[in-house]
């Protein structure tokens, strides 16, 4: 896997930046040791839909002359990053891998992607995604599913899989995704990096196709604790074009990634265990506990009894707010339009072809949520499970600094083993998606491999605005869980 | 419980011209999903339901003062139909 460049395209940002400035090496040495292993690996992942060569090749150059003239704009200057395509981004194709946003060319960027590139990074291009966000493995994408750089006979987690599998291939040093119901979190787990679902309200959603407004945020994917740190600050902060931006004072990521878990208590959700939790999973998860409390936290259980019925809210919210959100598709101002006699036979059928199967399926398991006469027995009672499972978790943080859980209950799962069953797709998302329904923050680490050399994750959560707290248990289980290990791909021109 | 889906009258609501068959497939899958979905049902204790969003701030209002908008030639530039400005779609009633 070495190359003549000692493998640049494994270096975290914080190695990459040193180098950087060192002069060391060039930003465009940086951009062409990812597009070279984006084309040596391409064929096999389908990590990305669009690659915009061009445009960064520009951006490196631009970088490096910012460098050499002192201007230097940020940790993230020079870095080559992904973005999932569900963001938007001026003049590059944005299609939310749907064949109903086929071709549109956003008129505008996201605020996460101006942050980014007011902050030097470098846009590689955008990644695949299941269809607007819905799924858990990248298969639903309309262009064709994503791989697992560990073993490409198997799914990169979903929905930001094809940003996953970039950040842990090399193909980028770090990328953007949208989590939902876990869809940061889950791709990251199983393709042995870092993900990071922040504080709802703490990342703009302006630019991001919305898919449930009250659940969905931005957040990085990166291939150690303290980049996910980077790219946080880099993106995060009011923004006055959402209106359920925070406006308030925000915490320091990086504040304590050194300080250990000398007396802090980790809580271990009880019910995140026990049937449909793979072995392995349970046995990295025991043992980076017992790592923690060999490093001084406190290790204590704590029970969140409504986190059993939050996947069955979660599949009634998620895909209401869908219904609503995804009824701007209407073939009218944008993107894919099949003809009709009228305007509305016009929207039926651009809806109808333009939409994948499980966006319809979603859209109309909203659409019946919220019709006249079952409002309040489905998306009225998911949303008082939604209190309650507030009032849980805040009583728990009352007793406990961070609470922990693996990420997943699976490995990466084989290509094709759940696409015809919906329920099983939904129930990888069981760890994660409480956290969507409260709006608090979590992340993935990776702490080690199953016997079949598929990674496990790990994940940390914390009360809204704790990512301090956080982050410094996240550093902590990075370091003691010593995950070095890189997927060894096949490298095959594409 | 077995839940009644009239699936056509869902999917009309949707504004998605799907086929018999189609919608015999939904309207199983969706069964399903809401046997599981109506766990939300077995809930204790009746929670008061507040705003969403978790930092519990008031609603955001911007000044009123008048700012650049998108440039009206890009935005029609991505519609499948435009005339003179405007978008451009076949009639919303029937003629009659």
């Amino acid at each position: 896997m070495s190359t003549e460049n000692g493998s640049l395209f494994d270096l975290t940002i914080v190695e990459a930046g040193a180098r950087l400035r060192s002069g060391e090496t060039t930003a465009v040495e940086l951009l062409e040791a990812v597009l070279d292993r984006a084309h040596r690996t391409e064929a096999q992942l389908h990590a990305y839909l669009t690659l915009d060569r061009e445009g960064a090749r520009e951006a490196a150059e631009q970088a490096d002359t910012q460098l050499a003239g002192g201007n230097d704009l940020g940790p993230l200057h020079g870095i080559p990053m992904a973005l999932k395509d569900n963001m938007c981004t001026r003049g590059l194709e944005t299609t939310a891998a749907s064949q109903i946003l086929s071709g549109y060319h956003p008129p505008y960027d996201a605020t996460v992607v101006s942050r980014l590139r007011s902050g030097g990074a470098v846009i590689v291009g955008k990644t695949n995604l299941d269809e607007f966000a819905m799924g858990s493995s990248t298969e639903n994408s309309a262009y064709g599913p994503s791989f697992n750089p560990w073993d490409i006979s198997r799914v990169p987690g979903g929905s930001s899989g094809g940003s996953a599998a970039a950040v842990s291939a090399g193909s980028a040093f770090a990328a953007l995704g949208s989590d939902t119901g876990g869809s940061i979190r889950q791709p990251a787990s199983l393709t042995g990096i870092v993900g990071l679902k922040p504080t709802y309200g703490t990342v703009s959603r302006y630019g991001l196709i919305a898919f449930a407004s009250s659940l969905d945020q931005i957040g990085p994917l990166t291939r150690s604790v303290g980049d996910a740190a980077l790219v946080l600050e880099a993106i995060w902060g009011h923004d006055p074009l959402d209106s359920t931006s925070y406006s308030g004072g925000y915490p320091d990521p990086s504040a304590d990634l050194a300080k250990g878990v000398e007396g802090l208590r980790v809580g271990v959700v009880r019910e995140f265990a026990g049937e449909g939790y793979e072995p392995a999973v349970e046995e990295a998860t025991a043992k980076t506990l017992d790592a923690l409390s060999g490093a001084g936290a406190r290790v204590v259980e704590v029970s969140l009894p409504t986190v059993d019925i939050a996947l069955s809210a979660y599949y009634l919210v998620a895909p209401a707010e869908a219904s609503s959100n995804l009824a701007r598709f209407d073939g009218i101002r944008y993107g894919l339009r099949v003809d009709g006699s009228t305007t509305e036979e016009l929207m039926a059928r651009t809806r109808a072809q333009g939409f994948g199967p499980e966006v319809t399926r979603r859209i109309l398991l909203g659409t019946y949520a919220l019709s006249a006469g079952y409002y309040d027995a489905f998306y009225g009672q998911a949303q008082r499970v939604r209190a309650a499972l507030r009032e849980e978790f805040d009583a728990a943080y009352g007793q406990v600094d961070v609470l922990v859980s693996p990420t997943s209950p699976t490995v990466a799962f084989r290509a094709g083993d759940k696409v015809d069953d919906p329920l099983s797709m939904y129930l990888t998302d069981i760890c994660t998606n409480p956290l969507n329904l409260v709006g608090h923050p979590g992340i993935s680490v990776p702490v080690g491999l199953d016997e079949q050399g598929l990674p496990v994750g790990f994940q940390v959560m914390a009360p809204a605005l704790g990512e301090t707290v956080m982050f410094q248990v996240a550093a902590e289980v990075e370091r003691l869980a010593e995950f070095t290990q890189r997927p060894v791909l096949a490298e095959v021109a594409g | 419980m077995p839940i009644e889906i009239d699936i056509a009258h869902v999917a009309r609501l949707a504004r998605l011209d799907l086929s018999q068959e189609e919608l015999e497939g939904y309207k199983a899958q969706l069964g399903a999903i809401l046997d599981h979905a109506a766990k939300v049902q077995s809930l204790e204790g009746d929670p008061v339901v507040e705003a969403s969003h978790p930092l519990r701030f008031e609603n955001a209002f911007r000044d009123d003062v008048v700012r650049p908008s998108l440039d009206r030639d890009e935005v029609l530039a991505q519609a499948p139909g435009a005339v003179d400005g405007f978008f451009a779609a076949p009639p919303a009633m029937e003629a009659g």
